[in-house]
């Protein structure tokens, strides 16, 4: 109806409210670059393209980050119904295990931390193992630690009521952040950790990481997206569904509800460690004043509650949306707004990503992408056949 | 013979119930003991912590008890306790000086024309305190505007996910974008500075036993005290506050018995708003007003109301001690210093999650 009375063939059986999430994406896609201003050399599209593809890309970085811990929240939340208010807990300690295993050893009176295998793991120098062998360990060991600490977190909590876990997961979000700052001797305490190898750094330049970043980053986000949905649609994914939608109708089927709701907190808390870990690699540096509980936790919710809880896709779109907004309100700052907005834009921007939440809780439950109705692979294949074996031939 | 036997099995049923309750209470014993031999050695040992404990205590306990009410009659976890608790205590900084940050950040401004500080003799120091009648006033004029904030969030936000029939974990949710919404309300008006409600000196007081306190910190236990006693009357004395407790107890059953349930809600808003704002300016009297101590201090005021039972009004009370003198005084050990202050809490409560997840008074789950 939207699109007056003749539709082109493709648009049919879709409804209007089919178009509101690729216009969301698009009009931001589009606004990124238009919108970025750089005080030196003023609007980037006035033919410097190569400054806005720069800047394209490491907004992209960022979103691949971001979309990573926003899957992971929304395999616990989004399929299984599971709160964590303390995102910050997993992602940081995934990005703090990386770094202690990739860095060399400390050097200097004003770094100390534990760790430091980085040179260590160069084991077949034939192979070039410096430039991959630590960054696959260290990934690794950053989704196991993070796994094992949701287990450690969920083994009191998660058999009782639902927002025990919520409250306790605050609780280690806040010793995690105080085990950073006081143990100095462990992590370097405020200070941070800089100079995080970079994975292949050796095959760019340091200026064209991001490009080689992007890839990576890609890859990584699109094989946990895959590997999600793969997840979701198995039969243990409909356990999770059935767990959210239906705690007791699935206790009764005889499914042991503590054990599944476990297995999901720590697959997404070790894909938060996972994203720690990437955050690591992009940003090279860590500091615990990076990780507050806005930007370690709370952003992850924003996206998520916009992109559409319980959808993937929903997940990365959402990851998409809030950060390109973000970035839009960083870039305006290059404008003159007056000072009365100038100096609590940031402020204003925490303040608009609480209201998205309560926002779309009220309005729009389900998100920009809400989720799909298919639950099952294997019903959707059959479903598929069926309808081929009997669809009538093609209309003219 | 009929009588005989009613009145034996009356006597049956009373002795089983005793023996519940006694069985209970060597339930709890161990966590009971442990808390009073602390407590105890703390007298001894840390005095000092142990006095800006029980302060603490107080302000906890007064935030717990709002927050078990909410929990009691709502039936969700209210995470913007902490944040709304920090606004409150900001508005009445508001309403005390009318002062906002200005245009830019570090300026200052006047928002309001009028102030509670132009009472005559309103900034007055009182007896050794540190401020006049007018932080007083401010308080109480906070506490009206808190609770009419809380009635009106609950009518925007809450009611329409109530009437959705959304679970828990969706109020949660809302609840915590809220408290990042009040958050930044707070960084927005009065930026991210600490503040005061007055410069100047605090007077301290000695007491007998070599213990000596702020003249401020007796003025907070006072107030607790008070502010207590109201709310011991409001729920055990009336007829709201039975009202109150039977929908905590079970909504469908005080649904079915005719009472107004959104009328108590309302009500319930209106009491939490009330401690809230109390236990809020009595906060930022003790410590200082500051954004982040709002969601900082969210693990502590659950901690005290899941120690006393989440629910349950007196419990929160005792939790509330138990956490404040706990905190203060575990961060006089060496080993612990004193930034692990609020992850205390934390270790707290997951020992009661693990030992008695209804908290101390609640029957064995």
């Amino acid at each position: 109806m939207i699109l007056g009375g003749k539709r082109p063939g493709w648009t049919r059986g879709l409804k209007p409210s089919d178009f509101i999430a690729p216009a969301v994406l698009l009009s931001i896609t589009i606004a990124i670059p238009f919108i970025s201003y750089d005080q030196s050399r003023g609007a980037f599209p006035d033919g410097n393209i190569a400054g806005t593809f720069s800047f394209y890309t490491a907004f992209l970085v960022t979103v691949g980050v971001y979309a990573l811990l926003t899957l992971a929240l929304n395999i616990q939340w989004g399929y299984t119904g599971v709160i964590n208010f303390g995102v910050l807990a997993f992602f940081m300690l995934g990005a703090y295990t990386t770094a202690i295993i990739t860095k060399g050893d400390p050097q200097g009176d004003f770094t100390d931390y534990i760790g430091g295998w980085g040179d260590n793991l160069d084991l077949i120098p034939a192979l070039a193992t410096d430039q991959w062998l630590p960054f696959v360990v260290a990934t690794a060991a950053a989704a196991f630690a993070a796994g094992l600490l949701a287990f450690l977190v969920a083994f009191p909590t998660l058999r009782l009521r639902e927002d025990y876990l919520a409250i306790a997961t605050i609780g280690i979000a806040e010793v995690m952040r105080r085990v950073v700052i006081e143990e100095r001797w462990m992590l370097n305490g405020s200070r941070g950790l800089t100079g995080v190898p970079q994975p292949l750094g050796n095959l760019v330049d340091q200026s064209d990481y991001k490009y080689l970043n992007v890839v990576i980053i890609g890859i990584v986000v699109i094989i946990v997206f895959f590997a999600l949905e793969r997840a979701v649609r198995s039969p243990w994914g409909r356990v999770l569904l059935g767990l959210r939608d239906d705690e007791e109708a699935t206790a009764a089927s005889g499914k042991n509800v503590f054990a599944f709701k476990t297995q999901s907190f720590v697959l997404g808390a070790a894909i938060m460690g996972i994203g720690g870990s990437m955050y690591a690699y992009a940003f090279s540096a860590l500091s615990p004043d990076a990780f507050t509980h806005l930007f370690a936790t709370f952003i992850f919710w924003a996206m998520l509650m916009v992109g559409g809880s319980g959808n993937n896709k929903g997940a990365i779109a959402g990851a998409y949306v809030v950060w390109g907004l973000w970035t839009i309100s960083l870039q305006m700052q290059g404008y003159e707004l007056g000072d009365i907005i100038e100096s609590r834009m940031s402020y204003i921007r925490g303040l608009l990503l609480g209201a998205a939440i309560v926002g779309v809780l009220l309005i729009r439950p389900l998100g920009l992408l809400p989720q799909e109705r298919r639950v099952s692979s294997w019903v959707e294949r059959r479903v598929k056949k069926e309808r081929s074996a009997r669809a009538p031939p093609a209309e003219t | 013979m009929a009588t005989t036997q009613k009145i034996s099995s009356d006597l049956g049923d009373r002795l089983r119930d005793f023996r519940r309750a006694a069985g209970n209470v060597a339930g709890g014993g161990g966590l009971w003991a442990a808390i009073i031999i602390f407590t105890i050695w703390a007298a001894f040992a840390e005095r000092d912590a142990l006095t800006v404990g029980i302060v603490l205590g107080a302000i906890l306990a007064l935030g717990a008890v709002g927050l078990t009410l909410i929990f009691g009659v709502l039936k969700f976890a209210h995470f913007a306790h902490g944040d709304s608790m920090m606004l409150s205590a900001f508005i009445a900084w508001l309403l005390l000086n009318g002062i906002i940050v200005g245009e830019r950040a570090g300026s200052e401004t006047t928002l309001l024309p009028v102030t509670v500080n132009d009472l005559p003799g309103a900034d007055n120091a009182i007896w050794q305190f540190s401020f006049g009648y007018g932080l007083i006033v401010a308080m109480l004029l906070t506490a009206v505007l808190t609770a009419g904030m809380m009635v009106a969030i609950d009518r925007v936000v809450y009611r329409r996910l109530r009437k959705r029939r959304s679970g828990i974990v969706i109020f949660a949710i809302a609840s915590l974008g809220l408290a990042f919404v009040m958050r930044s309300v707070i960084l927005i008006f009065w930026g991210p500075t600490p503040r005061l409600y007055t410069p100047g000196i605090r007077n301290r007081i000695d007491l007998p036993f070599d213990v000596s306190v702020l003249a401020d910190q007796l003025f907070i236990l006072a107030a607790a005290f008070v502010v207590t006693a109201i709310v011991y009357v409001l729920l055990f004395r009336t007829k709201l506050g039975k009202a109150m407790r039977a929908m905590a107890d079970n909504p469908d059953l005080a649904r079915i018995s005719g009472i107004d349930t959104d009328r108590i809600i309302t009500w319930t808003w209106v009491v939490a708003g009330f401690l809230i704002a109390v236990a809020g300016v009595l906060l930022a009297l003790q410590a200082h007003l500051d954004s982040e101590l709002g969601f900082t201090l969210l693990l502590p005021l659950f901690a005290a109301a899941i120690v006393g039972g989440l629910g349950n009004p007196q419990g929160a009370l005792v939790g509330g001690f138990v956490v404040g003198i706990t905190q203060e005084v575990a961060v006089t050990f060496d080993f612990l210093s004193p930034g692990y202050k609020f992850s205390v809490a934390f270790a707290i409560l997951i020992l009661i999650l693990l030992v008695r997840p209804r908290g101390l008074f609640g029957e064995r789950s």
